[in-house]
């Protein structure tokens, strides 16, 4: 790596907000050549935002991108590729129902006479990078079907094949196991070793000290730390990520616990989830860690029975519930606060009142009729009780803010007087002060006797409100943690899959 | 890896599974067709003779060109419900022109036609592509909106064969070689753009739109102007589908293809074009109309009531739908156990 090279890219004090939110600012980054940098950060730091504006993706608000010194405006992700940068995302952009060859060079086939696809080079030439890439995988099959870890070989195989100078990545390792890690690695150095400039994202510690010569260190939108990797020790980089104060936010009451509501025995979905086995008392909270994509939102998805299990099975209070019907496990005291609420958890142009008594529509009918009184009464006393903020209830749904939605969600379980509540990402993309509320209302179900299952991508949030901590890496609990026990490395390193040291 | 010396088996293996599901698909289409031919002519031997077959294929034609059309646009995970509108309008435009000036050089009427076709085309994907209003709404409209226009223009009046000219008339009955004139036409059709769509960049982009819209805008694919191209070059395919009508059956009135746009869209979904997008091709579109044609003709020879011909092609339709679902879902299903396999 030079030190003095004209940057490949650089981008400068770049800034972008949604609305009132602030996903970026201070956005600083620049790649060398010859340089492997590592960004890392928790969920929600902003990489994705900074990796987006390095794409093309979205424009920032503020500030310059710079490509070999010169200042320029990417409009689309087709000006950024023109430049050479390349940007595998987390989640693949493949056509599932195209050949991995046709994959590779969408929009730039090799061309013969007449500007007819040549598919002999075609097929050639992506046999090629796949060998490259020391991978068995078939140029000519389609890519559905494939997994995750192939899925991200063939986004990489496609940005080889245009040469890219700048190749981003944005937690490529999250899904790959460690011989594929090796591999990626290995193609990983020889690009460096050609000039080209690595921007690496990942979580996993370990493979950020072992291929990375910089690191730049994210947190709250903002780019904190930017230095050689070797001036940092693990430790330190954790501290930089996290570096604030969390007991103040979380106020986690005292709740008795009481005997098993939810025990889930070797549950097992293929490919997905392995294995998976926990229980969840009356009056505990239990956290679900880990990171994107390591299988836990589909247990919670598997436990209401949304999607179908393939081994093992649940029982709530001692009773089994059949696989695969989520009407049962309503029946069973089972409610389910989905992660995605515009998508799954609401229907969004429903007033406010039909959305909060959904789930109790049978007991507000007669004679087929839902009694529109009986519904508002129910409705007020939920509104009440969880503080929602509204005009009218007549409104649709959509009008409300992101943690007002939240609670009309819960405002519709917590109707049904569940005995599990099962929250996923239950303060995604919500404001403080919601979020709080957000909090405090389950540490009061808990303490009423619910038994609570939460997911959280937040680490704060798993140690604030977390009676047990249990840790996903890749479809397996790792690692099961006491609140005592439970402290921000610890559950990094289990999700990371880095062992203790 | 461990597995390394069975990986490569297990990728060309999966490539031709899948290959082999769609050679399955069209076989089957032929298997059915040969079936129903056979079963027609043991009851009704009448129906294999020459001339017979030949108006099956003549039915059968201008049905496979506007599948062709609507096959594009599918593929691209949209919809042209207006394609019976514009086939109306055009072939009423041939019939009036001709009718009124029999001179009229025959290329002309035909380049006129298409060219009616082609700017209903463009004013569907304009709506679609630059006003983002979803195709099924758009072209909804245009159906209603261009077949009253059909009416707005023939107000009542009716063309007749004995005002058009011979040589026109011709087109739709005469053959070369033995082959009449409208097979060669569609045949021709299905292979130009079954090829374009096999071996050409913006034919591979439509199955990219169609298959994953974000993924194609990232890989720089110009969506927006491939749509366009799609809904004209159907619209196009309509129009000229209308000339040939007129040349066929010589007389026609406002409601020429009233209802066609339902048969086409199930002959290409009958053909395994997939009503999402980015699965199908063109000569599954076409055999899709062959087969529906076949069923229309049969059912008349053997004096079978109307209402079970459409009972007939519904019951097409969704044995087709299942049997794509089911085989998707164990492709996939064999595709997801391979892969953890291998993983693992």
């Amino acid at each position: 790596m030079n030190d003095r090279a004209v940057p490949l890219l650089e981008l400068r004090d770049a800034s972008k907000s949604y609305g009132a939110v602030r996903a970026l600012r201070h956005g600083n980054i620049s790649l060398r050549p010859g340089e492997v940098r590592a960004l890392v950060g928790e969920n929600g730091a902003g990489k994705s935002t900074l990796v987006k504006v390095l794409g093309g993706v979205i424009r920032p608000d503020d500030g310059d991108i710079l490509v070999d010194g010169q200042e320029k405006i990417f409009h689309s992700p087709v000006d950024a590729r023109n430049v050479g940068v390349a940007v595998i995302y987390q989640e693949p952009t493949l056509f599932p129902d195209l050949s991995v060859a046709e994959n590779v060079v969408m929009g730039r086939h090799p061309l013969g006479a007449l500007r007819r696809i040549d598919r002999g080079a075609m097929q050639s030439e992506v046999e090629r990078l796949l060998d490259r890439l020391g991978v068995g995988l078939s140029a000519e099959r389609p890519v559905r079907g494939l997994s995750i870890a192939d899925q991200q070989i063939v986004e990489i195989a496609k940005a080889l094949s245009f040469d890219a100078r700048i190749l981003i990545m944005d937690e490529p390792t999250a899904a790959l196991s460690g011989p594929e890690v090796e591999r990626l690695f290995g193609v990983v150095r020889t690009l460096r070793d050609h000039g080209a400039a690595v921007l690496f994202i990942s979580h996993r510690l370990d493979e950020v000290f072992a291929i990375c010569d910089t690191v730049t260190v994210m947190r709250d939108g903002a780019v904190v730390h930017d230095a050689p990797i070797d001036e940092l020790t693990p430790d330190e980089m954790v501290k930089r990520m996290v570096g604030r104060d969390l007991s103040a936010l979380f106020p986690k009451q005292e709740a008795q616990i009481g005997p098993p509501v939810l025990a889930v025995e070797r549950l097992t979905r293929e490919g997905v989830f392995f294995d998976v086995s926990f229980e969840v008392r009356a009056g505990e909270i239990v956290a679900l860690a880990g990171l994107v994509g390591a299988g836990r939102s589909e247990v919670a998805r598997a436990i209401f029975g949304i999607d179908r299990s393939d081994a093992g099975h649940v029982e709530v209070s001692g009773q089994r519930i059949p696989v695969g019907r989520p009407l049962a496990a309503m029946r069973a005291g089972i409610a389910f606060v989905p992660e995605d609420r515009r998508l799954q958890g609401l229907v969004m142009d429903l007033s406010i009142a039909r959305n909060a008594t959904l789930t109790r529509m049978r007991a507000l009918t007669r004679l087929g009729l839902i009694r529109a009184g009986a519904e508002n009464r129910l409705a007020r006393e939920w509104a009440e009780r969880l503080n929602l903020r509204f005009h009218r209830l007549e409104d649709p749904v959509a009008f409300l803010s992101g943690g007002n939605q939240q609670k009309v969600v819960l405002a519709k379980w917590l109707a049904t007087e569940p005995k599990l509540l099962i929250l996923d990402e239950p303060t995604r993309g919500i404001d403080v002060g919601t979020k709080s509320e957000v909090h405090r209302l389950m540490s009061e179900l808990a303490g009423s006797g619910v038994a609570v299952l939460m997911i959280s991508s937040e680490l704060p949030e798993v140690l604030g409100m977390a009676d047990r901590v249990l840790v996903m890496h890749e479809g397996r609990v790792t690692q099961e943690l006491n609140r005592d026990d439970a402290n921000e490395e610890r559950v990094i390193r289990a999700a990371t899959g880095v062992q203790a040291a | 890896m461990s597995a390394d010396a069975a990986v490569p088996g297990e990728g060309a293996r999966a490539g031709r599974l899948t290959e082999r599901v769609l050679r399955i698909r069209e076989l089957g289409i032929v298997a059915a067709l040969a079936l129903l031919i056979a079963v027609t002519a043991i009851l009704e031997p009448r129906f294999i003779e020459a001339d017979s077959l030949r108006n099956l294929a003549l039915n059968a034609s201008i049905l496979a060109i506007l599948a062709v059309g609507q096959t594009l646009v599918i593929i691209t995970r949209n919809v042209d419900l207006s394609t019976g509108s514009v086939l109306g309008l055009s072939a009423f435009l041939a019939g009036d022109l001709l009718s009124e000036h029999p001179g009229l050089a025959l290329p002309v009427v035909f380049l006129l036609g298409i060219a009616l076709g082609a700017a209903c085309g463009l004013l569907n994907g304009i709506l679609v592509t630059w006003g983002r209003v979803p195709a099924l709404v758009v072209t909804l409209g245009t159906l209603y909106a261009f077949r009253g226009l059909a009416f707005l223009w023939t107000d009542g009046r009716q063309v007749n064969a004995e005002t058009l000219p011979d040589s026109f008339l011709n087109i739709g009955s005469e053959s070369i070689a033995g082959v009449p004139i409208l097979v060669l036409i569609a045949v021709v059709i299905v292979v130009v753009v079954g090829q374009w769509l096999r071996d050409y960049r913006p034919g591979r982009e439509l199955y990219a739109i169609g298959s994953n819209p974000e993924g194609a805008r990232l890989a720089g694919v110009r969506s927006g102007r491939l749509v366009l191209v799609a809904f004209v070059l159907a619209g196009a395919l309509s129009g000229l589908g209308g000339v040939l009508f007129t040349a066929r059956f010589g007389t026609v009135d406002a409601t020429a293809g009233v209802g066609y746009e339902l048969t086409v869209i199930a002959a290409a979904v009958v053909g395994g074009v997939a009503i999402f997008g980015g699965i199908g091709t063109v000569y599954g579109a076409a055999l899709g109309a062959l087969l529906l044609g076949t069923i229309t003709s049969s059912l008349i020879v053997l004096r079978i009531e109307a209402f079970w011909q459409q009972a007939a092609i519904g019951a097409l339709l969704l044995i087709a739908i299942a049997l794509d679902r089911l085989l998707a879902v164990r492709v996939e299903a064999r595709l997801r156990r391979r892969s953890a396999r291998r993983a693992s």
